[in-house]
């Protein structure tokens, strides 16, 4: 199993422990409270996400031959979601993130609660996150 | 079809039970609870007539129109062009050939900045408001491109009125129209269009109304108006999608040159040069959309069985009572406060995110729209970067309100 599947399988059981979506979305809620903030130079369009309908910006960033992401929305919900990607994304090595689909999110029992515009905004968070791994993982392997 | 039953009684006051049991979408079950429909400014649900129709056309007399001599070509044209001069008795035009149809209120405007803006040029001004909707500035933004004209912006005040006072200032001999929303999709407010016409007229420019807010809650009379366009989208007006009417004075229409060929728009086509049809049929390149204008006017046809004073009544009952359930909640800000307003609530919540509360409300089986609009100039005025919006129709009710505002304290409970 890698560990980006594991992660995800964790977070999968951690959010089968409430039984109501208020408490679901709570949880989410309070993941996008403890998020990192981002540097305030990346809150700029360059580093937003577009699609989404609330904004999202993503600051790209690497220890090593992993990922270190860290974001931002001003909507709490959205905020939250991005938490729970960076939760299964950060510390995990570049060429896995590019290389993974990353639809742990559907089965969250999350999908059903996201508008299908949360859900594009998502979809380009999600692309935008392996964009980036992927041109790290290229760059670590060239210097090595 | 059971369609008589789902009219209701007009001779007496509509039932609303009766009216609510004649949406069937009004049934639908959202997250485990019967959805709360407070989206009528996006797009309103439609009554079982208005399906019952288009289905009836489709399994009846569907056939192209304007081209066959065989009976049901003929029974096609008979229904679409009944329904031109049904929404031409909607909207109080003397003469059905000043109806064009079009896919909505975006494509008639479009049509107007295209054909009737070709003679504008350089130093041409046009006026729009602070308040418009994207589809009525953009157009002319395109079309200021193309010809070096000038937009002209009336200003919106803190409330949500225009500055009305600033209006004359900006009209002058450069201005070539002016294009303004009837009711304001954001806020709801209903604009002194009577004052705004009789003012541009004195200097002879032609007015252009975007009615898509308007015409669902109220009659509009473009003879008594005096208007020299006007606007509508079916869907908003309980009819269906992809279907409008752009109303244009015939003086007007017949000047204004074609802006999309094709088939139906011709008299008589060459390759040395082609002559057009007369209007409306100018204007309506290829196969129309049949089904849609002949259920648009059966919404027309619903709504006045209905009654316009029941529906204002309704929606002015709605409207109030949601505006003072809503001020209980602390920290909700109504964003825009005219006093003339249609029924339409635009609010915050504290510090939360349109998006946030939006969302919860969705799983509480409450459908609001929130975000800009789709009027960002707007919404950068009041510094906000969108609202959560309520906007009602008379099928709406009482204790759906109700359920609003339990929805709003429990988001703004997991929110704080």
């Amino acid at each position: 199993m890698s560990v980006l599947t594991e992660r995800a399988q964790n977070l999968i059981e951690e959010f089968e422990l409430f039984d109501d979506w208020m408490d679901r979305y709570q949880h989410v809620i309070d993941l996008g409270k403890e998020l990192a903030p981002i540097d305030e130079s990346f809150r700029s369009s360059d580093y937003r996400i577009h699609g989404c309908q609330s904004q999202v910006w993503l600051q790209p960033g690497q220890e090593g031959a992993n990922v270190q992401f860290r974001a931002d929305s001003d909507a709490q919900i959205t905020k939250g979601l991005i938490a729970i990607l960076l939760r299964v994304v950060n510390d995990a090595p570049a060429h896995e993130v590019a290389g993974t689909d990353l639809a742990f999110l559907d089965q969250l029992e999350l999908k059903e609660h996201l508008s299908p515009t949360r859900k594009n905004g998502l979809d380009a968070m999600i692309k935008q996150i392996r964009l980036y791994a992927g041109a790290m993982a290229a760059r670590s392997s060239q210097s090595s | 079809m059971n369609s008589i039953a789902a009219m209701p009684n007009t001779a007496n006051t509509p039932d609303l039970d009766a009216v609510r049991a004649a949406f069937p979408a009004l049934q639908t079950e959202v997250h485990g609870h019967q959805v709360a429909y407070f989206d009528n400014a996006a797009t309103a649900q439609k009554p079982q007539v208005v399906l019952d129709r288009i289905d009836q056309y489709y399994r009846q007399e569907n056939a192209n129109v304007h081209r066959g001599v065989h009976t049901m070509s003929q029974l096609a044209t008979d229904a679409y062009e009944g329904a031109r001069e049904r929404m031409a008795s909607f909207l109080g035009a003397s003469d059905s050939r000043e109806i064009i149809f079009t896919r909505g209120t975006t494509e008639a405007i479009n049509l107007v900045a295209s054909s009737f803006g070709r003679s504008f040029g350089p130093g041409d001004e046009i006026i729009v408001s602070a308040m418009e909707h994207h589809s009525n500035i953009v157009p002319w933004q395109l079309l200021c491109e193309r010809t070096g004209a000038r937009l002209q912006v009336v200003p919106v005040t803190e409330d949500g009125e225009l500055d009305i006072e600033e209006f004359p200032i900006l009209l002058n001999a450069r201005t070539r129209l002016v294009a303004l929303v009837h009711v304001s999709n954001s806020l709801g407010t209903i604009n002194p269009v009577r004052r705004i016409i009789t003012d541009a007229h004195g200097l002879g420019v032609p007015v252009l109304l975007d009615g898509a807010q308007a015409t669902p809650h109220a009659p509009v009379n473009v003879q008594e108006l005096d208007v020299d366009f006007y606007c509508l989208s079916s869907h908003k007006m309980f009819g269906p999608t992809g279907v409008g009417v752009l109303y244009g004075k015939a003086e007007h229409l017949e000047a204004m040159p074609p802006w999309q060929g094709g088939g139906d728009m011709i008299e008589e086509v060459s390759f040395t040069g082609t002559t057009f049809n007369e209007i409306p049929h100018k204007f309506e390149a290829g196969t129309p959309n049949i089904a849609g204008v002949i259920g648009m006017a059966a919404a027309a046809d619903y709504l006045e069985t209905l009654g316009w004073s029941w529906i204002k009544k309704q929606e002015q009952d709605l409207l109030g009572y949601a505006t003072t359930q809503l001020s209980g909640i602390e920290g909700l800000r109504i964003i825009g406060t005219a006093p003339k307003k249609a029924a339409v609530l635009s609010f915050l919540v504290g510090a939360t995110h349109p998006y946030d509360v939006g969302s919860v409300l969705d799983r509480l089986g409450i459908a609001v729209r929130t975000g800009h609009h789709c009027t960002q100039p707007l919404m950068k005025q009041y510094g906000i970067p969108g609202t959560v919006r309520a906007s009602f129709a008379f099928y709406n009710t009482r204790p759906e309100i109700d359920r609003l505002a339990e929805g709003l304290r429990r988001a703004a409970q997991m929110l704080a």
